[in-house]
């Protein structure tokens, strides 16, 4: 928009004194790669008509009703902060936790960084057969070689040195065919070093006849598990193990203070549509030794703001192709829900922002509005120190220089308090 | 890797020993497109091809041997995102390769991010991965669709 639109004035509000989001706090920290598109999005947010304001919250800081008021266009890309809960006998024991928060520890979420994980024991159970999963179990399994040179939190990495966990079962509710991790993701976790994937037998049951009528990419992750099945091997004694667990839902969490095991539920597959069956329970149960639990079965997004018109069932903004009501729309997770990779909430934005243009277009602007100056009177009245790109700067800098320390690409500040005073600086 | 695969691609032996070092210097030195953005020295080295974009334009490119196809397209401004920057790490510069131009075959990693895209086809490739070789001359690239056109599918503009 800020190439199509050179005349607007862009500015993006960011909750935190810091930019990037998931790309900061969802992409795991071996994924250093993807990690490199913050490139582009600081070029974008260096244009001569683009701002970044950090530190101001929506709903807290400043009200939708404001930035209405001072804007022709507000567009509400916040994201998923929340995320379906597993509510079962025994969830609160201790070493029970959302995919959110354990991968919020390890990526320096200010608010997770205190999170008390305890890896001291042999076995660790994650539930969902989703990326988010995959990226918890590979750091699970990862030698801790791997993961010191990443960006990974100093806190984390300690707890992850010292880890135990010698077993990760990687539990979904429905079967081979359903899962919804990609390809890229699953053949990573299956050829980890040292590490040896156990497979159960009747999960794997008439899915090699199957393959031939799959098509791409299906086809290819389903070939891949059915490769990696049929080719198993016997652990050695000193690898660790991922055990693949297919058609189980958890039903009950047992252990005196912290999860010790936990009773999983049989389902059943029914429904036409091969890829997308639905697990139904049986009578039938099995119990599994665990001594940590991650949860990792959808994030669903938040009501930032009173006056945004939102579905709390799914989670999302109410909207139809973006556009939410006058000159507000929505894009992201946020509006559509958390699901898919960069290249889908990539097409998304661009989309979002072509009806954007035509709107303009077509409605054109109406009365003049103030933009931020009317923003910085209301911050100003609650003492909101605003984070401007210059201000992120002296925080990266902070943190690449904390991070070279440490042979790390830096080394996150995880406390909003210490990102305000570098920014201040 | 990269400097391998580009001095793989002449076939033609026309460079001296000096080229060839010039060659591994650029593209271990200079591998954010940097390479792209100088022209082609002499006519030998000019490789056209064509990108036919979501609208259906085609814009003809004087490209080189050896220019990565994610960059030169920055260079000439068509739309291709290369969100990784060509390290093999997502999916953002998917093309259709549209001419009968035989290229090297996907590495497994390649078809593993081209599962990730919308309307994946067999001619589906990443851009990034494509390197310019004089066989390529002629080579058309077609931009996907976006996953849907949000103004014309769905979005009825609200009169005035």
């Amino acid at each position: 928009m800020a190439n199509r639109l050179e005349t607007a004035q862009i500015d993006i509000i960011e909750r935190l004194p810091v930019p990037f989001g998931l790309v900061r706090f969802g992409v795991a920290p071996d994924h250093a790669n993807l990690k490199r598109c913050v490139n582009t999005f600081s070029k974008t947010a260096q244009l001569k008509n683009v701002r970044f304001m950090g530190n101001i919250t929506l709903g807290k800081d400043v009200t939708l009703k404001q930035l209405k008021e001072a804007y022709h266009v507000v567009l509400l890309t916040y994201g998923v902060d929340d995320s379906r809960k597993l509510d079962l006998k025994g969830s609160n024991l201790k070493n029970i936790f959302q995919a959110k928060d354990f991968v919020g520890w390890y990526n320096g979420v200010p608010w997770n960084k205190d999170l008390p994980v305890d890896l001291s024991d042999t076995t660790a159970s994650i539930f969902g057969h989703g990326n988010v999963a995959i990226d918890i179990a590979r750091l699970l399994l990862s030698p801790i070689d791997k993961l010191k040179s990443t960006d990974i939190t100093e806190h984390s990495l300690a707890t992850f040195a010292q880890s135990r966990i010698k077993q990760v079962h990687l539990i979904g509710r429905r079967g081979p065919l359903q899962v919804s991790f990609t390809t890229k993701e699953l053949r990573e976790l299956l050829n980890l070093p040292n590490c040896c994937p156990i497979w159960r037998p009747e999960d794997m049951q008439n899915v090699p006849e199957i393959v031939p009528k799959l098509v791409k990419p299906r086809k290819r992750l389903t070939e891949l598990m059915v490769d990696k099945f049929q080719n198993r091997q016997t652990p050695k004694l000193d690898d660790k193990q991922l055990a693949m667990i297919f058609h189980r839902s958890p039903k009950e969490f047992t252990g005196s203070e912290k999860v010790e095991s936990i009773k999983l539920q049989i389902n059943r597959l029914e429904g036409d549509d091969l890829l997308d069956k639905k697990a139904v329970p049986t009578q039938q149960d099995e119990t599994i030794a665990t001594s940590l639990v991650v949860a990792s079965i959808g994030y669903k997004s938040v009501q930032a703001d009173g006056d945004i018109p939102f579905n709390s069932q799914l989670g999302v903004v109410e909207n139809q192709y973006g556009k939410v009501g006058k000159g507000l729309y929505t894009a992201g997770w946020v509006a559509k829900g958390a699901s898919g990779v960069l290249l889908h909430t990539m097409e998304h934005a661009f989309g979002v922002a072509s009806v954007i243009l035509k709107d303009l277009e077509l409605e054109g602007l109406g009365q003049e509005k103030p933009g931020f100056d009317f923003v910085r009177k209301v911050l100003d009245e609650r003492n909101v120190q605003v984070v401007t790109w210059e201000d992120w700067l002296k925080i990266d800098e902070f943190e690449r220089n904390e991070g070279k320390k440490l042979n790390k690409p830096r080394e996150k500040v995880v406390d909003i308090e210490q990102m305000l005073k570098i920014a201040a600086t | 890797m990269t400097a391998f695969v580009r001095i793989l691609g002449y076939t033609k032996p026309s460079f001296s020993i000096k080229t060839l070092f010039r060659k591994i210097y650029t593209t271990a030195k200079l591998n954010h497109g940097e390479y792209e953005w100088q022209d082609p020295k002499s006519p030998d080295e000019v490789v056209n091809i064509t990108f036919v974009t979501k609208d259906g334009e085609k814009v003809p490119v004087k490209g080189k041997v050896g220019d990565n196809v994610l960059y030169l397209a920055h260079r000439y401004k068509i739309p291709m995102e290369g969100a990784c920057e060509a390290s093999l790490a997502c999916t953002t510069c998917h093309v259709y390769v549209k001419s009968d131009h035989e290229l090297t075959p996907a590495e497994e990693k390649e078809e593993d991010l081209l599962d990730m895209a919308p309307f994946l086809k067999e001619n589906s490739r990443l851009g990034c991965q494509i390197i310019l070789t004089k066989e390529l001359e002629g080579l058309e690239l077609e931009l996907p669709q976006a996953t849907r056109n949000f103004y014309v599918d769905g979005h009825t503009p609200a009169p005035h």
